[in-house]
């Protein structure tokens, strides 16, 4: 039984009289409570996905498809019955700009309380909140802080700690380290991963291949609202099969060893009106004729490629 | 490299400069934070000198300073032969053949401007040309950073382009008037990683085609690496270490260029089973002005630290302000 299993998972915003396919036709599964990554570029659907799964879309949005969650559907389980059970219980998220989001005329404290407050907390609050925050190795005396008060990669810490609070089994991480520094990117990310250790499985969003390196045990790769590649780290990592995979791995600078590095040409398609066919189609090196017709899902050793290549 | 091989001039010499910023607004009791702190650095010509370091670390208030946005405290730059005080003639020279490329490309170019006239107007304000040479030169400019077809593009608006597009624009508008320095402040940071390789791309083709020196400042070491040939990292408002780019990335002898590279990870998937270890420690509450300003977090600090470490020649070409030296 899969931990978490997404069929044809769509996702459309309406605006203005358009249709934006955000996220179209995704399929994946994780087995176990594994940890896994989205990569991929701005505009490409990852933070829609997470979104969807935390069921936290604004109203323009329309989502069809399948999503179960140890075996529970998300999608199908009523608004009250999700925020009464599901969220922040069983899913919690850390939001982009998570730095931001804290309510900067309330204390720490206070806002932590009105989580517990909202989701009907029947423990000790000052026990449950001790406890978190001592997870994500923050002294005691944040708590009666103001935000101004914190530094950057304080607040991320208080922010994951809130995700933390009632110890959820799975958590989606929406770009948490973007915008701090390196100093303080690493440590969050060194906090991520003695989490994981923990026993909590990260959805980790990103645009950053080296820190999904740290983290995920699976990865996704997504290009214009598809997951265009799926398998182990090790995998597409090594052995990248699809173009764009290819592509986005040689396109990052490194800090050591020597590699050459190839930079994209061009531009994500639309995605107002995707074109028929593979997406990648017009920046493909690879592209052939039959490219233009919608690509097969193949097979992988931990997953799968959508690609005429592998055919 | 071929561009050690020729003897080189400085473009531009940066010696002792200070800032010091005044925080605490009305309040009588002020702290002053050092910004920028006796910094000495020199741009040969035609060669990619890089500014590393955190946020509040001083690079870009350097690169103020550097074009007269704000008035140093004490300090001099001279560049291209001439010192650049208050005087009108070295402003007009330093503000006309040093340019600057800003960091959000969404915000550095105004929406209600074209693109033609976006590029034009340093040529207005260096009074540069008629208006058919102007023409001439903006879509010149067009074309070296590989805006084509430069005629329908210098028609359009910024809102029509991506923003790797939106970036080339500023790169154009900062290299129109023939500049033989170029200060890219972040040029790569807020744009999608695919595209940043296009644009270090353009910038060393630029470099090779015109000769232009750049001043690259940047957090992120991995592109630093790629397009610079010497670095300083600054920490603090002070330069800790500097040298050849990658002699200082593959043998660090100030522990915090150790740190910073501790903590960036590189793609790669044996980090998955890896612990990530960073050789620093958790900040103590010290007075960070006296003596090595980066003693608090310094898992090597020793008693002489509370002395301050002049930055001072190491090896050839490397220069370190620390006691200790890692190996």
């Amino acid at each position: 039984m899969a931990f978490l299993s997404i069929q044809n998972l769509k996702v459309q915003y309406q605006t203005q009289g358009k249709r934006v396919h955000a996220v179209d036709d995704v399929s994946f599964s994780l087995e176990n409570k594994e940890s896994m990554a989205i990569a991929g570029e701005s505009a490409c659907g990852k933070s829609t996905l997470g979104l969807t799964i935390m069921r936290a879309l604004q109203g323009n949005a329309a989502v069809s498809g399948e999503i179960l969650l140890d075996d529970k559907p998300i999608l199908k389980i009523s608004d009250e019955e999700f925020t009464k059970n599901m969220r922040w219980k069983e899913i919690s998220m850390v939001f982009q700009g998570a730095m931001n989001s804290l309510d900067p005329v309330f204390t720490v404290k206070q806002q932590f309380e009105e989580i517990l407050k909202k989701h009907g907390y029947k423990g000790d609050h000052q026990k449950a909140i001790l406890e978190a925050v001592s997870v994500v190795g923050l002294p005691v005396d944040v708590l009666e802080k103001f935000p101004h008060e914190l530094s950057g990669g304080m607040k991320q810490r208080v922010v994951i700690s809130m995700a933390l609070l009632l110890k959820p089994k799975f958590v989606i991480a929406d770009e948490p380290t973007t915008a701090l520094d390196v100093l303080v990117q690493a440590q969050i990310m060194s906090l991520l991963k003695r989490l994981k250790k923990e026993g909590i499985c990260v959805m980790l969003i990103s645009h950053d291949l080296g820190i999904i390196s740290e983290i995920a045990e699976k990865v996704g790769i997504m290009y214009a609202g598809r997951i265009v590649e799926f398998g182990n780290l090790s995998d597409i990592y090594g052995n990248p099969k699809h173009p764009y995979t290819d592509a986005l791995l040689k396109s990052v600078p490194k800090l050591k060893g020597e590699s050459e590095l190839v930079s994209l040409k061009g531009n994500p398609p639309s995605l107002v009106n995707p074109p028929e066919g593979c997406r990648f189609y017009d920046r493909c090196p690879h592209a052939m004729e039959k490219c233009k017709k919608e690509p097969p899902k193949i097979k992988t050793p931990s997953g799968f490629v959508l690609c005429w290549l592998y055919e | 490299m071929a561009y050690n091989q020729v003897i080189m001039e400085e473009i531009l010499s940066v010696k002792d400069l200070r800032k010091y910023f005044a925080r605490g607004g009305l309040s009588s009791r002020k702290d002053v934070v050092r910004a920028v702190d006796e910094v000495s650095f020199s741009v040969k010509k035609g060669e990619t000198f890089v500014l590393a370091g955190e946020s509040g670390s001083g690079k870009t208030t350097t690169a103020r300073l550097i074009l007269r946005a704000i008035e140093p405290d004490t300090g001099s730059i001279i560049f291209d032969g001439v010192n650049v005080d208050n005087y009108g003639s070295a402003l007009r020279k330093i503000r006309k053949e040093c340019r600057m490329i800003h960091q959000d490309p969404y915000a550095s170019v105004n929406p209600r401007m074209t693109v033609s006239d976006i590029v034009k107007e340093p040529l207005d304000i260096h009074e540069i040309g008629n208006t058919g040479e102007k023409n001439k030169l903006i879509l010149e400019a067009l074309q070296e950073v590989k805006l084509e077809p430069a005629e329908e593009i210098a028609k359009k608006y910024p809102h029509e382009l991506s923003g790797g597009q939106r970036q080339r624009v500023a790169i154009a508008r900062s290299i129109v008037t023939r500049p033989k320095l170029v200060i890219a402040d972040e040029p790569v940071s807020m744009l999608d990683v695919s595209v940043r390789v296009g644009i270090l791309e353009l910038m060393r083709e630029l470099q090779e085609k015109l000769g232009i020196s750049f001043l690259y400042i940047t957090h992120d070491l991995s592109t630093a690496r790629y397009i610079g040939h010497r670095i300083a990292i600054m920490y603090r408002g002070k330069i800790v270490e500097s040298g050849p780019i990658s002699d200082v990335l593959s043998r660090p002898r100030h522990p915090y260029t150790q740190a910073l590279i501790d903590s960036i990870s590189d793609p790669n998937p044996d980090n998955l089973n890896k612990n990530k270890e960073i050789r620093i420690n958790e900040p103590l509450d010290l007075n960070v002005y006296e003596g090595c300003r980066f003693r608090a977090r310094c898992p090597y600090a020793v008693e002489k630290c509370k002395q301050e470490p002049k930055l001072e020649a190491d090896e050839q070409d490397r220069l370190v302000a620390c006691f200790f030296k890692l190996n």
